[in-house]
Order: structure tokens, then sequence, then C-alpha cells
């Protein structure tokens, strides 16, 4: 039951529980999805819940879109581990759904898992998420898509600078891995560019999904007097939650959290899936060969922004907006010199900028000047 | 607010304690019972998860918190008796049906609660005993959760209905030798049905506070082994309620200390220090057990005594 | 003991038949279920069986996913003889795992053969210490066991993630933090013929050896004699405490080679990957083989189709993936409610003279 923003009404569920006895609170299955011949057959591959207000429900909503499409079939199983069962999973999907085109949508998808699988089903297609893929070293029947959210991040930041009275930023991480300094990076700069006295405090739970964990970071990081939140785990719910309930703050990420914070939702950093899931589909459907490194930021509709909260302030907007309209131009550079790490060293010289693209960006190993925390 | 640097950690783990504590301690108690009577449930991991799921829906069609935290406990209570009536059966081993019921129990309610997962559904209020304090820190450490308080008063109640009562004396002998307690007339098998439906149903209580108050949502993830942890837990407190209630703080508090060493700058070994209770209960249960004797307190029919 | 042949046979076909029937209950349960929610029960059992059981390809689906079952029940089963209640198999397995992935890396110059039999060593070592180390608890310092191996069990994982994370991590593991890759010529492959991993042969032979040790030695009579009764066993003068180690050890080393066999089959290097539970279903394996090592590998493979089918479930009916737990939930209280059947069917009884 994926529901794109929101929730379902109480209406509704109850209209569901009353159809079908007190068990019967399952009504919305579907009958048995038709795997027609002549129909494209996607199969869409989740790591967690596909209703987690994160990561798999931001893949799912994509899902979502591309079975609307006229002639595409959708698959999907969640909570499938990266483990044996993955592969056998798109084995599966492949030899009984009759799948063509597959998105294994986690991470830890791809290696060694979706490369054996590729190497095992060459005339299928499978796309990851991730950006893992590369020229000459994987195959052409593999691909990886991926966002440079950490332009909606820096966004996120800019935003929360200008509402933090504190000056007091907090930011919630699974695990220090690239993919998640860029965005504590990106955040921070954002915020900084506003008032560079701002500070982000990081607390890091140690993994993907941890409710309580996440709680407790919450509550710690907003006795030590920080009133702007936002965070890198699986299921931003329980943070979001938790900081409307302190009355700060927050910023979302991964999908739209407004409805979870009414009063305290800034914006929201958002992946937009739809735009590379689409553009697989119709290259899969007309038979042209598979674009493997697909990537894109604001500009190319892989990242979004949620709408802006209530308490986000005109004067907070209008900045946003201003540098978002530079993003959407294209070319922004988020991360140039002179930029010092929060040991003092220098990690961008002074005249270079690392553009989007650059691979060195998918190496980082740092946190920037102002972020409170150890790698 | 003003910032408190070092001195917030002392105070995020009162916090941490009052509002990790609570499903423990209802778990912990909850075993309490079901262990002096001589028998183990370790299925009340699937009992908790069962207790979230069924007290979320409850609140959410209801509109009321507190019908959720009575269907939690009516659905652990109900589990509960599952596992005692199978475990009346002859050659049928506790542990293995706690395991039994653990999956069952936690499979049951993340099928039944998919279409809960989104909703919001109206959680319980706080008590504000802080109001007094012009520190906001000090007054969100002290928002206090009425199950909480009920958990306390349910501990010193257990305490002494297990010394004074009649009803404690019986759990307690049917615990300490069967034999005896059939000689006494009682009938052990319903005691110890009794026993473990009323531990099931303080569990899913217990698991009503994770989806109702804190962190306050149902998911599929809501619990990383609280329940299961009770269980050892109440090894450490030595089958004692009390004592129940200051291990289930002692293991809130802990939960806090990571994220509060952290938000004050100390940031290495976070995973080291997410398993200081489980190291610390193993420290103290190696130093006080002795394989001469059976631990003070121990109900001799327990099977993991013999 | 001597008994009637024809009261062997019987006993025989009660072992078989009691669970069958069991399960069977199970189904009927599990159907009304489905048959509440508006599922069509005996669609729900046709795509169990396509998804599990009905090709070639499903039945690779359900050994594979089998594969670490069998060894992880072995963690269970044979500590469960010298009347140990371990439930630790998690720890040792990622501790293995662990294990398995430094002693690849730190041998990695010598021959695939070596280094492959340095690795399954080192796994089977560290699971064999960790479990070893419950039941030295247990038997000099009585702490209970259940309980101590399911705290290693935290403190295992812990660890693991310090390592791996740590001062482990190949610093070209970027987004997947993990220690140094074995290599691909270090890979254990699939079995002759097979898209399985040979977790599955080493989980047969493991289970045979230890059957034979379990039923055809005098280890294995010892060891039957302390788990009936530990103070009967002293006072026989059988030296208890190495007994019970040696169970112990052994049921932890086959959890340590199920992560060995992760690593080197699958990941290629230790990740938190392996942190799949694998330890946790062993368990439930074991018990419905009522900790007979000859049973775990078909209550294995069951355990494993019905996973397998899991995501039939999902794909065709839109159903959630927790209908599997469901199923394996019931099936798996009332085969153990059976064991109170046993010796109750008239059937079964052989004729007393």
């Amino acid at each position: 039951m994926i529901v794109p923003s929101g929730q379902p009404s109480r209406r509704d569920v109850l209209k569901g529980i009353a159809a079908a006895g007190a068990l019967g609170a399952l009504a919305p299955f579907a009958p048995r999805p038709a795997l027609a011949a002549d129909k494209l057959v996607v199969g869409v591959i989740y790591v967690g819940p596909r209703d987690d207000y994160g990561y798999n429900q931001a893949q799912a909503q994509a899902a979502a879109a591309i079975k609307k499409m006229p002639g595409v079939s959708v698959v999907e199983q969640e909570k499938v581990p990266e483990t044996t069962d993955v592969q056998k999973t798109m084995g599966s999907m492949v030899e009984q759904d009759g799948a063509t085109l597959v998105f294994p949508t986690s991470f830890g998808y791809f290696d060694p898992h979706m490369l054996r699988m590729a190497e095992k089903y060459p005339k299928i297609r499978f796309a990851h998420c991730g950006g893992l893929w590369t020229e000459g070293k994987h195959p052409k029947n593999t691909g990886s898509y991926f966002g440079y959210i950490d332009e909606c991040q820096y966004l996120n930041g800019l935003v929360a600078g200008h509402t933090s009275k504190s000056k007091k930023l907090g930011f919630i991480a699974a695990k220090p891995i690239p993919q998640v300094l860029r965005n504590i990076n990106a955040f921070t700069m954002g915020a900084r560019s506003v008032d560079s006295k701002i500070t982000t405090q990081l607390i890091i739970t140690g993994d993907w999904s941890l409710p309580v964990k996440e709680a407790e970071a919450a509550n710690s990081l907003i006795d030590q007097g920080v009133d702007v939140i936002t965070c890198h785990v699986d299921s931003p719910k329980v943070v979001v939650e938790t900081a409307e309930r302190r009355g700060i703050f927050v910023c979302g990420y991964h999908a739209n959290q407004a409805a979870l914070a009414p009063k305290g939702y800034l914006t929201g950093a958002e992946w937009n899936w739809i735009t590379p899931y689409t553009m697989h589909v119709k290259d899969a459907m007309a038979g042209k060969p598979m674009v493997n490194f697909l990537r894109g930021g604001l500009k190319e509709g892989f990242v979004k922004m949620s709408p802006y909260g209530k308490a986000t302030s005109d004067h907070a907007q209008k900045a946003a907006d201003g540098v978002k309209a530079q993003m959407l131009k294209g070319g922004y550079v988020i991360f140039k010199g002179p930029l010092n790490d929060n040991t003092g060293k220098t990690v961008v010289a002074a005249g270079t900028g690392h553009k989007q693209t650059d691979v060195v960006l998918e190496q980082m190993n740092y946190l920037v000047e102002g972020v409170i925390g150890k790698v | 607010m003003e910032a408190l640097g070092w001195w917030g950690v002392p105070i995020a783990v009162l916090g941490g304690a009052i509002r990790v504590s609570t499903p423990f301690l209802f778990v912990s108690l909850g075993e309490c019972i079901t262990e002096r009577s001589g028998r183990i449930n370790l299925g009340l991991e699937g009992i908790l998860v069962m207790g979230a799921m069924s007290g979320y829906a409850l609140s959410y069609a209801t509109d009321s918190p507190w019908a959720g935290v009575l269907a939690a406990g009516g659905t652990g209570l109900a589990l509960g008796l599952l596992h005692a009536v199978l475990c009346n059966l002859p050659r049928v081993n506790d542990i293995a049906v706690g395991i039994g019921l653990m999956l069952f129990g936690t499979g049951l309610a993340f099928f039944l609660g998919k279409p809960y997962v989104q909703p919001k559904a109206p959680t319980l209020p706080a008590i504000p005993f802080g109001a007094w304090s012009g520190s906001p820190q000090i007054r969100a450490a002290l928002q206090v959760n009425a199950l909480f308080l009920i958990g306390i008063a349910l501990a010193v109640a257990l305490a002494w209905a297990f010394r004074n009562t009649r009803w404690g004396l019986v759990v307690r002998m049917v615990g300490d030798s069967s034999d005896a307690a059939r000689a006494m007339g009682h009938n052990v098998a319903l005691v110890r049905t009794f026993a473990t439906a009323v531990g099931g149903g303080l569990a899913g209580v217990g698991g009503s506070f994770l989806s109702l108050y804190y962190p306050g949502s149902w998911s599929e993830g809501l619990s990383s082994g609280q329940g299961l942890m009770a269980v050892a837990l109440v090894i450490f407190a030595r089958w004692d309620p009390m004592r129940c209630f200051y291990v289930a703080l002692l293991f809130g508090g802990a939960g806090a200390l990571g994220p509060a060493l952290q938000s004050v700058g100390v940031t290495s070994g976070y995973y080291l220090f997410n398993a200081a209770p489980y190291v610390v209960t193993l420290a103290i249960m190696i130093a006080t057990c002795s394989p001469r004797r059976t631990l003070a307190g121990a109900p001799g029919e327990l099977s993991i005594n013999r | 003991m001597a008994r009637a042949p024809t009261g062997r046979a019987a006993r025989a076909a009660e072992a078989l038949v009691v669970p069958l029937g069991a399960l069977a209950a199970a189904m009927v349960v599990f159907g009304l279920f489905m048959a509440v929610l508006r599922q069509n029960p005996l669609e729900v059992y046709a795509l169990i069986y396509q998804g599990g059981f009905a090709s070639a390809f499903s039945w690779q689906n359900s050994l594979s996913r089998a594969a670490p079952l069998i060894l992880t029940a072995l963690c269970v089963a044979l500590p469960a003889r010298a009347g140990l209640m371990v439930i630790g198999g998690e720890g040792a397995l990622v501790l293995g795992g662990l294990a398995a992935a430094v002693a690849g890396h730190l041998v990695a110059g010598a021959p695939p053969t070596g280094v492959k039999l340095a690795m399954a060593a080192a796994g089977m070592l560290a699971g064999a210490a960790w479990i070893a180390l419950a039941g030295a608890l247990r038997q000099y310092r009585g702490v209970n066991e259940t309980i101590s191996s399911l705290l290693l069990t935290y403190v295992a994982i812990a660890l693991f993630n310090h390592f791996v994370e740590g001062p482990l991590r190949d610093p070209a593991s970027l987004n997947k933090p993990s220690t140094t890759p074995i290599g691909d010529a270090n890979m254990l492959g699939p079995l002759p013929g097979l898209d399985v991993h040979w977790g599955l042969g080493f989980g047969l032979v493991f289970c045979l050896l230890m059957y034979v040790l379990v039923r055809h030695t005098t280890y294995g009579f010892a060891l039957q004699i302390v788990g009936g009764n530990s103070r009967a066993a002293r006072l026989a003068g059988l030296p208890v405490g190495p007994i019970v180690l040696a169970a112990c050890a052994l049921g932890g080393a086959a959890a340590g080679l199920a992560g060995m066999v992760e690593v080197a089959a699958v990941h290629g290097s230790a990740n938190a990957s392996l942190i799949a539970g694998y330890g946790y279903a062993g368990i439930l394996v074991a018990f419905i083989a009522r900790q007979n090592p000859l049973a775990i590998v078909p209550v294995a493979v069951l355990v494993g189709g019905i996973s397998a089918s899991g995501g039939m479930l999902q794909r065709r009916l839109d159903l959630p993936d927790a209908t599997v737990l469901v199923l394996q939930g019931v099936a798996f209280v009332l085969i153990l409610a059976s064991e109170a059947v046993y010796g109750r069917l008239k059937v079964f009884q052989p004729a007393r003279a």
C-alpha cells in the first residue's frame, strides 16, 4: 500500500477491516498480476519494507509509476537480504515471471549478487541503484542509476541555516561511508553559507534501521541545543516524528515526510527515481541498448525537493530558490576550494572545484569544517 | 535552548533510562512471574512485537491509545496462554515453544501490521514532571509516561505479593518444587498456565509502549530484541521484581549512553558502546554464578537451572 | 534396550507420521487463515509448491537457502545431545566468517587449495571457540548457556561490525564496508552441475559425520549418557566437562564453517551482509529435526523451500513477505506440540507379549 505522500484516511483502512472481518485489514490485496507474454515484465527488489517513508518507499513510488505505463507489468519483492537470497530472487523473476528488466535497488545487491546473475542471464537487463557501474569492468547488460542528492542536502542545509536560532544543527547517520559523508558535508556547507558560526553535530547509529537508537540520538542532539535536524538512515520516520514532538525543525530525506511533522517540516531531499526507471523501461521496450551509466541531479530530474513547510520563512525560501535555480541551470559546484576538513587539513585546494560527476567525490573520507564528529 | 555540554550526558542517560526502560520493565516483570512459576518463555519477543502492532492498530481504529494498550495486553495474554497450554502437554520443551512463538508472533505482527505502517495513530500522553525546571533539557528528560509509573507500581506490588500473599506463595512453591506443590493439593499446570498468560499480557503492554509512546509509531524494525533481552535481564535481576526495575533502568540508560557521548564529541567505538549492556550482563552472570549451587533466588523447577 | 524389529519399525514409522501429521495440521490452520483473508488456500499452496519444489530451478533455490541452515542447525543439535540448549549460532557464524576472511587475506599468496583449507580451519576454530566458551561457562561457572550464548551473539555481532568497519576495513570498500577480498581464485565454486554453492556439500558431509559420531562411536555413547543425566555420568567416571565442551565446539565449528562459506562462496569478503539471521533459523530446524543430525537435512530443505516460495507469494498474490513467517511459525509450534503425541497412538505401539 503505497501512498506517495500523506497516508490513507482512517476511513479507507476501516472500510477495509469492515470488508473482510477483523483479520481483513489486508483487504487491498490486488488480484494476481497478469504476466502476459506480450508485456514487458519488470522486476523490482527492495531490501526493506516498501512503505518505510524512506529509501525503499522512494523506489516503490517509481515502480508504481512505471506500472501505469501501457505494456508494462511489474513484479515486486520486498525485504530481500543481501545474500544468495537476492540472487535467487533475481533468478526467480527471470525464470518464473519472465522478467527481462530487473531493478535490484539496494546498494549491497551489486557485487557479487547482481554481477553473478548478469553473467548467468546475459539477455536480461539489470539496473542497479548506486552508481557502481564502470566501463570495461562490468557487463553491458548491467547498469547503475544514481542521483546527486547532495544538491538537495545543500539546499536543506541552506534552509536549516536560515531557520536555526541556536546555530547548531544535527545529523543522524547510519554509517560513515562516502555517500553519507557527502550528504553530511553538503548539508553543513549549505548551512555555513548562511552563517559560518553554524556547526553540525553528527551522531552515527551504526546500522540502517534502529528506531529506538535513532530516537535516542535525536533526543540527545536536541538536549545539546540543536534546533534543526536531518538524517541519512533507511527510514527517517522516527527522527522526523521525534523532532516534531520535541518542537524543533526537521529536513526530510529519501521521501516526503511532511505528513509526519506538519509543524516542523522545513523541506526535504527526495529521490525522484521515476526518471531513470522510465528511461530504462522505454529503452527496453524499444529494444535499444541499455544506458549503463545514468545519473543526474536536480537539473536532470533524478532528485527533487519536498515542498516548503509552513515553518519555512519566506527569506529562507527565497535564498534556497536562488541556489536551486543555479543548480537547475547545471554546472553548480558544491565542493570547491578552499575547503578544509574539521581537523584543519585542506581537502580541496583553493581554485579547484569538483563537479558533481567527479569520481573524487565518491571516495570522500572526511568531514568538512563545522561538522562535530569523526570518521 | 541553552547547551549543556558534558552535563548533557547524565541528563540524557537519565532521560533515556526513563524513556527506553519501560518495555524492558514490563517484559521482565512478565517473565519474572512466568519463571517464578517454573517455566521460561523465550517467546516474549514475539509477544512484544504483536503487542506493539495490535496496540497501534487499535489506537488507530478507536482513536484511544489506552484502548490500544488494553488490546496489546489482551493479545499478549492470548499468546501467553498459547505457550502455557502447549507446554502443559507432556514432553513439550518450553524453550523450543518459546522460539516457535517468537517466530509466529513476529510473523503474524508483520503480516497483519502492513496496513498500519503508514497511518498515524494517536499516542499516549506524557506527564510533565519537569515543569518546575527552567531547563528545557530537564523538562524533556522528565516527560514521564503513565505506563512507566504503572510499571514501577507493578514492580512494588509484585515484590510485595510474592512475599506476602497466598497467591505469591503458591506461584513460588510451584516454581520451586512441583512435587511439594502437588502434595499440598495445588494444581501445578493451572498455576503455570495462569503465570505464563499474565506474563504474556505484561509483555504485550510493554510492546504497546514502543508503538504508542517511544519511539511512538509502528514499523517492522521497531523492536531490536528488547523482548529477548528482557529474559536475560530477569536472570540478572535474580527473579526479584524490584531488581527488575533497577536493571531495566540500567539497560535503558546504557542504551542512551552511546548517542549521548557522541553528541558531546566522543565518536569512536560506537558498536562497542552499543554492546555494553550485554557485556555487563554477561560479566555479572559470570561473577555471581557458581557451578556448585544454583543462583540465589532461582526457582528450582526452571529448566535452565537444571 | 532389546526391542523387537517390529517395534523398531513402528518407532520409525511413528517418527515419520507424527511430524508429518503436525505439518498437515499446520497447513489446514494456515489454509483457513488464508481463506479468512479471501485468498484461495489451494492457489497459495500451489504457488508454494511451484516456488519451492516444482522445477529444477526452484529446487536449487530451496537447496541454496537450506545450505546455511543445515550447518547452523548442527550448532544447536550437537550441544543439545549433551543436554545444553545453545541458541548462539548467529554469533559463531559471523565470527567464523570474519576469521575466515582474515585467514584468507593472511595467506593470500598460497595455492588456492591451501587458502581454502586455511579459511575453513580458521572459520571452524573461531566458531568452535565461541560456542565452547558458552559451554565452559556453563560447565565450570554454572552460567546458563541459553542466556550466555544469546548475549555472546550480541557481543559477537558488535565485535564483527567494529572490526569490519574499523581496523580490518579494506579502504577500497567505499560504500559497503568490508574486509579485504579473498580474491576470485580462492573462492569456492558451485557444486558440480548445480547452481548451489559448496555450503550444501559441507553441510551434508558434516551431518553424516555427526550422525555416525553420535550413533556409532564411544564418544557418542558417552554423550548420550551425559545428555541424559550428567550427575550419573560423573558418578560413572565419565569426563563430563571435556565431553560437553567437545559437543559445543563441534556445533560451533559447524556454524563457523557456515560463516566461512558465506565469505568464500558468496560475498568474497566479510561484511554486514553476513548478519542475515541464519543462526536463528537454524534453531528452528534443529528442534523440528528433534536434534537428529540426519533429520536436519530434509527439515532444512523444507524450511528453505518455504522461504523460497515466499517470493512467489509476494509477486503473484501481492501477499506480504511475512506470509511465510506465519506459515513457518504455525508449523513450528504444531510440530513441537506433536511431541506430546509420541507413544500415545496405539498403531505405533508394538504388541507386548
